[in-house]
């Protein structure tokens, strides 16, 4: 089964990219029309609108959203300082949720990838190409991060502001670990041992097709890697979630907060794959995929969608329960400035899934599986929104332009990446051991 | 007591029970009932036999728990009895919502497996003391049993169940009030 981007699909690929750069152009710029001269006004034009949010922002944003800063003693920003810091720091922080957003599926994707080998499952290696297309956005998409970080800088880490960092004791404190050379040269070594091996598994991948048929050793190289990685894994992808997500809120910890964040990329990379492949199915271009195949990967999204909720309600119900101001603030803040998101988010990714994939006919009907796919994804953007928002732009959120703009490139140049790996090599993983297993996949 | 005649056709291997099964729906008998030692796979779908229901049961027992459970804590935490323990806010119970949930979440379980179980009992009439409905016992360890209703047609039925592979095959009255 060969495949070829089509077209139609790199040219809307490249569209929805060039229109999200106008919209993040557009973004940067309405942000930076805003300056230190003329914020008074800008300020009072908005209290034409309400003048109970003026009253009301004044008090409440200095006990949080960018607290890190209000905080400090001796270094009080004043109002309008502050306003001025989350206007400009909008645009970066969309621009690194989508990017964050995106790059995650794929790295949840390479993780269920690695899962499928060391357990030598039976019934994905029909699945693996659409996997391996996947995952080739890692090293781009997270190569982009890090630019995005770099540029970014104290727009979305305030510990790398040092003149905050000077009257903070607490991240004073962390610094051996918040530091700009430390944090880069994790970020790249992270990214190097994703990238390699989905390199080396893709190589032996492919290999093993045009092995003997009684040549096993490139499969065996995989399922070696393939359990290496995920020990790798498992422990970047920890530090992972706390130095790009958890330390933009530089006062705030959380024990379980990398298996919360791997739960959502994991949740959103299944889902990904589920809607790849019924858009390949649906070319005709997956023949050997039946609905049981369907059926697992929605039996998937519903279980991971649950262990989702699981950990975001032990990570939320632990924190409200004992209230201890210094942790309690980080949910003070999503619940009052982001009430709709947060607790929305908890609807499109728990109650949905959970009534919709429930019944076992629903998780073989293609429209149904995408439609819950659809809202997954929505409602894990939605979860990355929340988690870097509202420490960096505080209660002056609203997914407008910037943020629309900013899902419109990543999801361009995701498509432009994974389809053209697609069409690479042959969508059947005929070498695999486990290929004719997984062809007769029946549930 | 009124008596009926049964034919008993006795397999020693799980694929030719199925395509005889598969052979003697063809040939448009009814089969009264088999007996295997163990599940085998897709036999219910050979012999016709409609989907189970029970997994909807457990649904309705579950939302049944979810609101048992809402309706106990509601009451009683925040109807009954206010109190301020600890700081938590009984004023309401979506503000307390949060210390509820784990005993919701057991409930819901525990009102859906439990209920499920019971359900699944007495629509197989399974219980303590009961006498087995077993033909014969060897078809609890090695051996195929397939029970046809006998309508004066012994010979032709005998050898239809010959030509599956039948090990054995007897003819016995049925006691239709043994069970």
């Amino acid at each position: 089964m060969e495949y070829k981007i089509s077209n139609r699909l790199r040219i809307g690929a490249i569209i929805l990219m060039v229109l999200g750069v106008l919209g993040v152009g557009y973004g940067f710029m309405d942000a930076y029309s805003v300056t230190e001269d003329n914020i008074t006004e800008y300020l009072a034009s908005e209290d034409h609108h309400g003048e109970a949010h003026a009253t009301e922002g004044h008090d409440l944003e200095k006990d949080h959203g960018h607290g890190a800063e209000a905080e400090v003693e001796g270094h009080e920003l004043s109002h309008e300082e502050h306003v001025l810091h989350q206007i400009h720091n909008r645009p970066y922080a969309a621009l690194y949720v989508a990017a964050l957003f995106f790059f995650m599926i794929a790295l949840g994707v390479l993780a269920f990838y690695a899962i499928q080998y060391a357990a030598q499952s039976g019934w994905s290696p029909v699945l693996f190409r659409v996997m391996e297309g996947i995952t080739s956005y890692v090293l781009p998409g997270g190569i982009l991060v890090l630019i995005i970080l770099w540029i970014a800088d104290s727009h979305i880490f305030i510990w790398l502001d040092e003149s905050v960092v000077a009257h903070d004791t607490l991240i004073q404190n962390k610094s051996s670990w918040l530091n700009k050379p430390w944090f880069f040269i994790r970020g790249f070594i992270y990214l190097a041992g994703w990238s390699l091996y989905r390199h080396f598994s893709r190589k032996f991948s492919v290999a093993q097709d045009l092995a003997d048929i009684n040549d096993n050793s490139n499969f065996k190289k995989n399922f070696r890697i393939a359990a290496g990685f995920l020990v790798f894994y498992i422990y970047t992808e920890s530090m992972m979630s706390w130095d790009w997500i958890m330390s933009v809120d530089p006062h705030w910890f959380s024990t379980l907060f990398g298996w919360y964040v791997f739960a959502s990329m994991f949740v959103s990379g299944i889902t990904v794959i589920a809607l790849i492949t019924l858009y390949l199915k649906s070319k005709g271009l997956l023949e050997f995929v039946n609905d049981s195949h369907i059926h697992d990967l929605a039996k998937f999204m519903f279980g991971i969608s649950i262990f989702w909720t699981y950990l975001w309600f032990s990570q939320f119900m632990l924190i409200w329960y004992a209230n201890i101001p210094e942790e309690v603030t980080y949910f003070i803040t999503r619940i009052e400035d982001y009430n709709v998101p947060f607790f929305g988010m908890l609807a499109l990714n728990f109650i949905f899934p959970l009534l919709l994939l429930m019944n076992s006919d629903y998780k073989r009907i293609p429209w149904f599986v995408v439609m819950t796919g659809v809202v997954i994804l929505f409602g894990h953007y939605l979860d990355v929104f929340n988690m870097i928002m509202p420490a960096t732009v505080g209660d002056r959120w609203f997914i407008g332009v910037p943020e629309i703009g900013s899902i419109l490139f990543f999801a361009g140049l995701f498509m432009l990446i994974v389809f053209t790996s697609l069409g690479k090599y042959p969508l059947l993983a005929k070498g695999n051991p486990f290929i004719k297993e997984s062809e007769h996949f029946h549930y | 007591m009124e008596t009926s005649k049964v034919i008993h056709a006795i397999y020693t291997d799980d694929d030719v029970l199925m395509s005889a099964v598969k052979k003697v729906r063809q040939e448009k008998h009814h089969i009264e009932d088999v007996f295997t030692p163990f599940p085998v796979h897709g036999l219910d779908k050979a012999m016709g036999l409609a989907p189970t229901r029970l997994a909807i049961t457990a649904f309705l027992y579950g939302a049944l728990g979810l609101s048992v459970s809402i309706a106990m804590m509601n009451f009683i935490m925040i109807e009954d009895w206010p109190q301020d323990i600890g700081g938590k806010p009984s004023f309401s119970f979506l503000e307390n919502l949060p210390a509820f949930v784990p005993i919701m979440f057991e409930l819901t379980v525990f009102f859906a497996a439990h209920l499920m179980v019971i359900t699944f009992y007495l629509r197989s009439r399974m219980w303590p003391f009961k006498d087995a409905e077993n033909p014969d016992p060897r078809t609890t360890d090695d051996h195929f049993l397939m029970e046809i209703a006998v309508h004066n047609n012994e010979e032709s039925l005998t050898n239809l169940l010959k030509d599956t592979g039948a090990v054995e095959i007897n003819i016995v009255d049925k006691d239709e009030d043994a069970h």
